[in-house]
């Protein structure tokens, strides 16, 4: 690949600055070692670890979709 | 002995065997060619990818040894899903470039990569023995995943005769393995996790419902376990912990060389990056499957008579079977050990042609043969994928578990040292082979230091940093050192511009 199309490339990436967000969220123990507020009977520490697996795969998700408009290969 | 449930386990195992071997006429090809055979002819796209991946990355031991750790530690065990959320940014960022390189070069390995971009083959040599050396124990552990199903069926497995399903287990293993390669366990690994999730649902939905509710589930755990314990003052504690688990297990997965075959198999970079997405639903279904270990204490198993023999052989590793053996009927109980004993087959069939790659390329054809046919590469990686089962076998049988879960533990903080070379690698010209070497090797070295002070039983090492503890992953510690001195030597001693011609 030409160091043109690497610089394009790289304007085009901004969206994979969204992956920040889970590590940041998931290093950050102290936030969610909790146990209340509870959902369902389940306790914090659980459930918003569970349902931030969801969220993981959203982000994915919408960075794949910002990239496969542009229908190349990153 | 459960005849019903023995009867399903052995119908199931018999009809994955079938598949095993007719897998070998499934996107036809020529397997006496290695990309063939051990890349599945790169041709599998998002679905298969998906079914494939998931069999590397959910394995028997990971359904049977995170619930056993939940329920044996509480809240710690519970790392195994942050863990999962960070390897998809992970997937999705770095290996489709890899894919790209690795397809257009013909590299099957990752040690390919690294040796031919690096032009070194000591280096390519290097890597090769690490991810082999890391990936042997795991192979064995598949194993003990295997047996304590075999063993909750109600049949004893000590002694030779008492090994005996295991050892059946793995001929079979082997001999699909050699006539179909990487076909058979993405076949199976279809099967695998239809039961797989069939069992997880049941589970999630029958066994709170017979305790009471998820409330009366975690009411029946001691509170000091269900969440991290506060650090103390002067100490990131458990925090630091849990975090840098989470965080050195993501970087490390895919360095293991069946995780690696899994992605290399892929058609294209786009199938790696979708699968990114897809695979998250394996860390949802392991988020589950981890909250079976608190089910397990309120089922009360651990003080039930009728499966205390069962966790005096196998500790807390039978948890999950006798959570299953006391809420399933019978012949349920026959799928749900199914699913984890071919859980065992599929990563265990993916991890011996791994290592069968990488010993046929780096080694066999770097140093030994290097004029060898294509027929002839293919017949090494078929012989040393046997040999491989084999030792695991072997290994079992004679040495004693802790050797493999200590092995185990040791490789996890060895597969880390493969990052800088394959980071660096794919992203910068400026390391040469001699930084990312000095950087292995010092990586290796400490990170195998930090695992001996705790007597290989932890690897945990509590870093002081001006009299404050931070007691963190000893594999991430020791990758930031390989980073480090890899970056010392190239200041001191620049990589030179690559040359056309590649050095030996």
């Amino acid at each position: 690949m030409s160091e043109g199309t690497e610089k394009t490339g790289r304007r085009r990436h901004w969206p994979r600055l969204l992956f920040a967000i889970p590590f940041i969220v998931v290093l950050s123990v102290p936030l969610y070692d909790r146990l209340e507020p509870e959902l369902l009977g389940i306790p914090f520490f659980y459930w918003f670890q569970l349902s931030f697996v969801l969220v993981g795969a959203v982000i994915v998700a919408i960075v794949y979709a910002f990239e496969d408009k542009d229908g190349r290969e990153p | 002995m459960d005849i019903t449930a023995t009867l399903v386990f052995v119908g199931l195992f018999l009809f994955v065997t079938w598949v095993g071997f007719v897998a070998a006429r499934w996107r036809k090809a020529d397997l006496n060619m290695l990309h063939e055979w051990g890349l599945g002819g790169r041709r599998f796209g998002t679905v298969v990818t998906w079914f494939l991946l998931g069999g590397d990355l959910y394995t028997a031991y990971t359904f049977i040894a995170v619930p056993a750790l939940v329920y044996g530690v509480g809240a710690l065990g519970f790392f195994a899903i942050p863990y999962t959320i960070l390897i998809y940014p992970i997937l999705y960022l770095v290996f489709p470039k890899l894919w790209r390189i690795a397809h257009a070069k013909g590299h099957v390995t990752a040690a390919d990569f690294v040796e031919d971009r690096f032009a070194s083959k000591g280096l390519g040599l290097a890597i090769a023995c690490t991810g082999l050396f890391a990936t042997m124990p795991y192979i064995a552990l598949q194993l003990v995943g295997m047996e304590v199903v075999i063993g909750a069926l109600g049949f004893s497995t000590e002694g030779w005769l008492g090994h005996m399903p295991l050892i059946i287990a793995f001929l079979i293993l082997a001999a699909f393995t050699y006539t179909s390669g990487l076909r058979a366990p993405a076949l199976i690994a279809i099967v695998k996790d239809l039961l797989i999730f069939v069992t997880v649902i049941a589970a999630i939905v029958i066994i709170p419902a017979k305790l009471g509710g998820y409330g009366a589930i975690f009411a029946a755990v001691p509170p000091e376990k269900l969440i991290l314990p506060k650090p103390e003052p002067g100490s990131l504690g458990q925090y630091s912990v849990y975090a840098t688990l989470a965080l050195g297990s993501a970087l490390a997965l895919f360095l293991y060389p069946h995780c690696m075959t899994g992605i290399l198999s892929s058609s294209s970079g786009s199938v790696i990056r979708r699968n990114a997405g897809l695979l998250s639903a394996y860390s949802f279904v392991l988020g589950l499957i981890a909250l079976l270990g608190y089910m397990a204490i309120a089922a009360g198993v651990g003080e039930n008579p009728a499966y205390a023999f069962g966790f005096e052989t196998y500790g807390p590793n039978f948890a999950v079977p006798a959570l299953f053996l006391d809420s399933f009927s019978s012949w349920f109980v026959g799928v749900a050990f199914a699913a984890i004993a071919i859980g065992a087959l599929v990563p265990a069939a993916i991890m011996s042609i791994a290592c069968a790659n990488l010993y046929t390329r780096s080694l066999y054809k770097a140093y030994l043969k290097p004029h060898c046919t294509d027929a002839e590469e293919a017949r090494m990686a078929k012989i040393v994928s046997l040999v491989v089962k084999v030792g695991a076998v072997l290994f079992i049988l004679v040495l004693p578990q802790e050797y493999a879960i200590q092995l185990q533990l040791l490789g996890g903080i060895w597969i880390i040292q493969l990052l800088p070379a394959i980071l660096l690698g794919l992203y910068t010209k400026s390391f040469g082979a001699g930084a990312i070497m000095a950087g292995w090797a010092v990586g290796m070295t400490s990170g195998t230091w930090m695992a001996a002070t705790q007597g290989f039983g932890s690897s945990i090492y509590p870093l002081y940093v001006f009299g404050f503890e931070i007691p963190a992953y000893a594999a991430l510690y020791s990758v930031i050192l390989n980073f480090a001195v890899a970056g010392l030597w190239t200041l001191v001693a620049p990589a030179k511009p690559q040359t056309q011609a590649a050095s030996t």
